[in-house]
């Protein structure tokens, strides 16, 4: 890693020897004095909060796999075997379940924490790209894992999901085709979804490292923006981050446990109790939560293609983000309008996952009742139009608009003048 | 710092409830004016546990009366001795020397293949055999059933909203009243709990159907109540040890959080932020 002159001294003679053919410890060394700006906030935590969840995904993975069978008589015979037989499978299998969700709640979390201290900006914008790259490969390994318990949810999840790629023009349905191995999901489909799922978290491990290159290359953002440039405006990661991490990850996995052992079938649908069946179709194919508002933004058009460009789009924006919001400041905490712009994005973020749970046809927010008795308002689609037409505006007009004529407020010089005010200079450092 | 971090913690676990609250929505739409009854079940809650005496009972239903068209094929016969079950006994930690579940096994007929001669035979149950197939087949199910296929119960109360509720009312419900615009087709009966009002299953349970060895009138409020302990407890047969496991755990982290906060307020003491 690069980034700030290393301090490592090797010790021994093996230290030395080694440092000079592969600096491996001086690297680790470098890693634990990193530089950090001394303001960050709880929102930081979640870097670490999101390694862990990455950690804990493959290890429970991989020894769920060794006792899982990707063959549609089995799948599901073999989920419950795993819970009811495996010793501590009652505890893996859930911890794996639970942990999907958990990985997307601190995944959205520090993006938002990103959008809102204006983390993509230069010149973060590769380390924003990455981390966006990670976040699509994320939902399609959730997206693949959620197949393999091959409950009825499972199976029309999938249906549903590969349908998309029928949509394309021309190629469509032998892509789909392609992707399925056949004409419907079935065993085909089942091992492929299982050899992906096993391959996607190592290519995600291995972005992350990216993303941790990237970081220590351009330095932390922070809460102000504003960009360290002296000794006196950073800290070293360890030991400071590193028990501030520490504690958040401990608070998070408080509730991650709550979950795993009080309510472990919450975030999911009971649906997926049942095992596949082609021929019976579950009254409402939801997705899961994490995925809900994008599911919402699909059924936004009646257009099925329009749909899928649509939710792809809500995606792809993401990454040409950097170059859309035209603002020189960094943090919203400086930018008087465009927060409020950013927390009402916030909101119809929610309105859309809220939209996604329910059927499009249903009320949604009732004005009254018409004389025929029937509640008249605002249905689940026409609510969704509306936070999808905001999801897209703040992306693609009200960023770049607003970095235009938007007057931001006075910003201070450094970090450090931040945290002490301009008078007092002195004792700012830890005492050795 | 514009918002605490723990209520943000909490709206946000909030959020993921709501959403996921579809699971939760009781009993569905389709209830009419059917009122469901929530029954204050033991396993509720945090430290709730099975009620063994009425799960015990609860076998006893799904033998006699169950188990001539249901299956249960996630079980063993040994799992109905395991720790946390309703038969098991401390004197026999290993569930396949319980002779409890010995007999249960023994009192099922398993097909088997003889050794010796490659023939197809009947052998009574062992505590390792698993709970058998009642058809042969899901066709024969359905030809045994007016064309409706009796679902596998070993799994049945996580698989369906409103769980041990669901299935309880489902059970009482028979005496509903039918609506009067309502037409039952052939070999269906009312039933409001059931998505759509009509249930190919003809209501099960009558009074004094079993005759329960602990003295308990097996009125069918007690027979609906044991019987859906049992198949809670089929459905999540570790709950009990994912709870212990849990307070320890929830335990654990609470005090190693207190002690990283003031960890946390030491090292950062003298710094400014």
């Amino acid at each position: 890693m690069s980034g700030h002159p290393s301090t490592y001294e090797p010790k021994y003679a093996a230290t030395k020897w080694l440092d000079t053919r592969l600096p491996i410890v001086r690297m680790g060394a470098d890693f634990m004095t990193f530089p950090s700006p001394r303001n960050l906030n709880y929102w930081y935590t979640f870097g670490g909060i999101l390694t862990l969840c990455l950690a804990s995904q493959i290890i429970t993975g991989i020894i769920l796999a060794m006792h899982y069978v990707p063959h549609v008589d089995l799948a599901f015979d073999s989920v419950q075997r795993i819970r009811r037989d495996v010793p501590f499978g009652w505890l893996l299998q859930p911890m794996h379940a639970v942990g999907a969700s958990m990985f997307f709640l601190a995944v959205y979390v520090h993006m938002f924490r990103g959008l809102y201290y204006g983390s993509y900006k230069a010149p973060r914008e590769v380390l924003w790209i990455i981390g966006c790259l990670i976040y699509l490969i994320m939902m399609a390994t959730g997206f693949l894992g959620y197949t393999l318990p091959w409950g009825q949810m499972s199976f029309w999840g999938a249906t549903v999901i590969t349908g998309f790629f029928g949509a394309v023009p021309v190629v469509g349905e032998s892509l789909q085709q392609w992707l399925l191995g056949g004409y419907a999901v079935d065993n085909a489909t089942l091992n492929r979804f299982f050899a992906l799922h096993y391959l996607l978290p190592f290519v995600i491990a291995g972005l992350v490292g990216l993303h941790v290159w990237a970081l220590h290359h351009v330095g932390q953002n922070n809460p102000i923006g504003i960009t360290t440039k002296t000794k006196q405006d950073t800290l070293s990661f360890h030991p400071y981050y590193t028990i501030k991490d520490g504690f958040a990850v401990v608070v998070f996995l408080l509730i991650f446990a709550f979950f795993i052992f009080y309510q472990p079938d919450a975030l999911g649908h009971a649906d997926n109790y049942i095992e596949a069946d082609a021929l019976k179709t579950p009254p409402h194919i939801v997705p899961e939560w994490y995925f809900l508002p994008f599911y919402a933004i699909l059924r936004a058009v009646p257009d099925k293609l329009l749909g899928i460009v649509l939710m792809l789009g809500a995606i792809v924006v993401l990454f040409v983000l950097p170059w859309l919001d035209t603002s020189k400041v960094r943090s919203m905490r400086f930018r008087p309008v465009a927060k409020w712009f950013f927390w009402i994005f916030l909101f119809f973020c929610f309105i859309l996952g809220w939209c996604g749970a329910e059927t499009p046809d249903n009320i949604a927010i009732p004005f009254g009742v018409d004389a025929a008795g029937q509640v008249r308002g605002l249905n689940f689609t026409w609510l969704s139009r509306i936070a999808t037409i905001y999801y897209f505006a703040y992306f693609v007009l009200i960023l770049p608009i607003l970095g235009l004529v938007e007057t931001p407020k006075d910003r201070p010089d450094s970090i450090t003048k931040a945290v002490l005010g301009d008078t007092k200079h002195t004792a700012i450092l830890p005492a050795e | 710092m514009i918002f605490n971090v723990k209520i943000i913690f909490v709206t946000a676990a909030l959020f993921i409830i709501t959403f996921s609250g579809q699971g939760y929505a009781a009993g569905g739409s389709n209830t009419g004016d059917y009122k469901m009854v929530h029954k204050q079940w033991q396993f509720n809650g945090a430290f709730g546990t099975y009620d063994k005496a009425s799960a015990q009972r609860g076998y006893q239903v799904y033998r006699e009366v169950c188990s001539s068209c249901h299956q249960l094929k996630h079980l063993s016969f040994r799992h109905l001795g395991d720790q946390g079950a309703p038969f098991y006994d401390e004197r026999y930690p290993n569930p396949n020397d319980n002779p409890l579940v010995k007999n249960f096994a023994a009192d099922w007929s398993i097909e088997s293949i003889d050794g010796e001669t490659g023939d197809i035979l009947d052998r009574p149950g062992v505590p390792a055999d698993k709970f058998p197939a009642i058809y042969p087949n899901d066709a024969a199910a359905r030809a045994s059933n007016g064309g409706g296929l009796p679902p596998d119960l070993s799994v049945i109360v996580s698989a369906r909203n409103g769980g041990a509720d669901y299935i309880y009312n489902l059970l009482l419900a028979y005496e509903a009243e039918m609506p009067k615009d309502m037409v039952m087709g052939p070999g269906l009966s009312y039933n409001p709990v059931m998505d759509g009002g009509a249930i190919a299953m003809v209501a099960p349970l009558s009074e004094d159907l079993v005759e329960y060895a602990d003295g308990t009138k097996a009125t069918v409020e007690q027979m609906a109540a044991d019987v859906t302990e049992f198949l809670a407890w089929s459905s999540d047969p570790k709950m009990e040890q994912r709870k212990s496991t849990g307070l320890m755990t929830m335990l654990y982290l609470t005090i190693l959080a207190i002690l990283l906060w003031f960890s946390y307020k030491r090292v950062w003491k003298d710094v400014e932020h």
